[in-house]
């Protein structure tokens, strides 16, 4: 088979997919489509189990960490020393950033042996003049100033921008801070204080760096709801797959037009 | 400085017994936290070393530094005072007043250079050329820099020579700075709390003369043996803390039952100091005790970190009335309406486009 006609098929449409026409539900048109429709594999396995360990750590962290803040109301289950309400809200605080903390550095890992794809969510190529134009283009897109949004494989040059801001260095930010307050309670000399006791030498105040913490909580939260959206909002209206590229690793996509 | 007596000497003179002094080493090896074996290294260092000549200064400051430390119990402040220190300058408890205080002031830098120890109460305003701080004639910003100069080490005590307390507060119309961004090129060790714990400020310098040198020093400065964990860290009510029992209101059931005052506002967290190990008054209590939570007087800036009485601080960047929740509420709130709307509009135009399509 030569080059010139690698896309068009040897045989005719109604002569393949033999399963999908005896289902009776597949016309002409869906068959050429389904034998052109190609996906990509972009995420691969560790970078969606990163993703989802992640997206679970943050919404116990979100959740308890909301709840150290304000605590539930006062509670009489026993005397003092057998309950331990508080302290099992820390416990799965700590616990989850713990592993948070654990899957950040796999992820960082990944970006040096997984696919060039796992290295997008930490950089943004600032100095690539087309890649600004082509994020005002998505921009554009979102304020319902295109017609049709273009085809990405990775993350959309908007999507990169923020992953870098809320996820890169969002999670440093937390991070530091948070291992930071938990260096506190190990206490001086320990190997946390060793490593992140310098935050609170800068930030003076520890009540000052459990404001900055909770904030960035909240930065966290405002991500997730622009995020969940975003992804099920271009599932439907964009022209590649999104929820479920994150659960097989495939883009697929739903034209083959070329822009 | 020979002619200086010793601490013994002085102390005997005074009418103290052998085996009184023995008995003051002892408790001032436990009050600094040392073995036994300490003691004998505390008398004899109190026999053979002449005392320390100490210059204490008084800037922009309410003298509660100075209340606090008249009032140490191990060691007595007297005996810190009349035995162990030369205390030569100190405005506001030598017997001199003005021209001869001013000449004792001076008489001690010269004859000590480099061997005192500088002690400062308060801190200097700088705006107007430290004219809001006046002392002997001249900008208190002045004495300090003189007094500095020739001093061994610099003892900044409490939250206005450590960190600028409440007349370095937003806006801090005077410029009030504390002590180490005045002066730049001396040891000086932080004593912060408004004021510091008596026995923590006796135990700081009974550590200085016994050893001849500086305390151990955390980041922030701050002798690490009394300043390197929080309230929180040994407060008798963690318990009730980690279980999850809270005062909810001053004097409800919880508040007499003694409840953890984290929800009250109480910074124990958040607070590094001796409170909760050595407390007030010789012992007898201290803030959470009484029932008041902690108002964390020994942090960087204690009086900008909102009221005393919420556990999550105003930001005032954001409004009067806004801490981390408020604010975090009303940004997921407009985000969430936002992407409402735009689901909304995403829906419509998307019918829109199937209408012109069919």
């Amino acid at each position: 088979m030569s080059d010139s006609n690698i896309h068009s098929s040897a045989r005719a449409p109604d002569e393949i997919f033999e399963a999908a026409r005896l289902t009776g539900d597949a016309t002409l048109e869906d068959l050429e489509s389904i034998r052109r429709r190609t996906s990509v594999y972009v995420y691969e396995a560790p970078v969606r189990l990163w993703h989802w360990v992640n997206a679970l750590a943050i919404t116990v962290l979100c959740v308890t960490g909301f709840l150290i803040g304000s605590p539930l109301p006062s509670m009489q289950i026993d005397e003092a020393y057998n309950q331990f309400v508080f302290g099992y809200i820390r416990f799965a605080h700590f616990a989850a950033a713990m592993i948070l903390t654990v899957g950040f550095f796999g992820r960082i890992y990944w970006a040096f042996v997984g696919n060039h794809h796992a290295k997008q969510m930490f950089y943004i190529p600032i100095f690539n003049r087309r890649y600004w134009s082509e994020l005002f283009f998505e921009l554009r897109w979102y304020f319902f100033l295109e017609r049709e949004p273009k085809k990405y494989v990775g993350h959309n040059p908007l999507a990169q921008i923020a992953m870098f801001f809320f996820m890169t260095l969002g999670l440093s930010f937390m991070l530091v801070t948070g291992w930071a307050l938990y260096a506190e309670g190990a206490g001086q000399g320990s190997l946390p204080d060793t490593a992140m006791g310098w935050v609170l030498g800068i930030v003076q105040n520890s009540q000052r760096l459990h404001t900055l913490h909770h904030l960035g909580m909240w930065g966290i939260v405002v991500f997730m709801i622009i995020h969940i959206y975003a992804a099920i909002r271009e599932d439907i209206m964009s022209r590649q797959s999104m929820v479920s590229t994150m659960i097989s690793g495939h883009r697929t996509f739903k034209d083959d037009r070329v822009e | 400085m020979s002619n200086i007596e010793t601490f013994y000497d002085v102390m005997r003179r005074q009418g103290i017994t052998r085996r009184s002094f023995m008995k003051y080493c002892s408790l001032t090896a436990a009050a600094l936290g040392l073995g036994p074996a300490f003691v004998p290294k505390i008398a004899e260092a109190m026999e053979t070393k002449p005392r320390t000549p100490v210059i204490w200064l008084h800037g922009l400051e309410c003298t509660c530094c100075s209340e606090s430390f008249i009032r140490s119990a191990h060691p007595l402040a007297k005996d810190v005072v009349l035995s162990m220190i030369s205390l030569d300058y100190d405005d506001t408890l030598m017997a001199a007043a003005g021209h001869a205080a001013e000449a004792a002031f001076e008489e001690t830098i010269e004859k000590y250079r480099g061997n005192y120890i500088l002690a400062v109460e308060g801190n200097p305003p700088l705006n107007e050329d430290g004219m809001f701080c006046i002392t002997g004639g001249r900008p208190f910003v002045e004495k300090l820099r003189h007094a500095a100069e020739g001093a061994k080490a610099i003892i900044s005590w409490g939250a206005c020579a450590s960190y600028g307390c409440v007349q370095a507060a937003a806006p801090n119309p005077t410029r009030a700075t504390p002590v180490h961004k005045v002066i730049t090129n001396k040891p000086i060790i932080k004593v912060p709390g408004c004021p510091p714990i008596a026995e923590v400020m006796t135990g700081v310098i009974t550590y200085m003369l016994t050893f001849d040198r500086l305390p151990e020093l955390d980041r922030q400065g701050r002798p690490a043996m009394f300043y390197s964990q929080r309230i929180h860290d040994k407060c008798y009510r963690r318990p009730h803390f980690d279980a999850g029992q809270f005062v909810e209101n001053w004097d409800d059931e919880n508040a007499r039952k003694g409840y953890c005052l984290y929800k009250m506002g109480c910074k124990g967290p958040t607070t590094y100091n001796a409170c909760s190990t050595v407390r007030w008054n010789e012992g007898v209590s201290f803030p959470i005790q009484s029932g008041h939570g902690c108002i964390g007087c020994s942090e960087d800036g204690f009086w900008d970190q909102g009221s005393f009485y919420d556990r999550l601080t105003n930001i005032k960047q954001f409004g009067i009335e806004a801490n981390a929740d408020k604010v975090g509420f009303a940004a997921a709130g407009a985000v969430g309406g936002a992407v409402a709307v735009h689901a909304a509009v995403s829906a419509l135009r998307r019918a829109q486009k199937k209408n012109e399509e069919a």
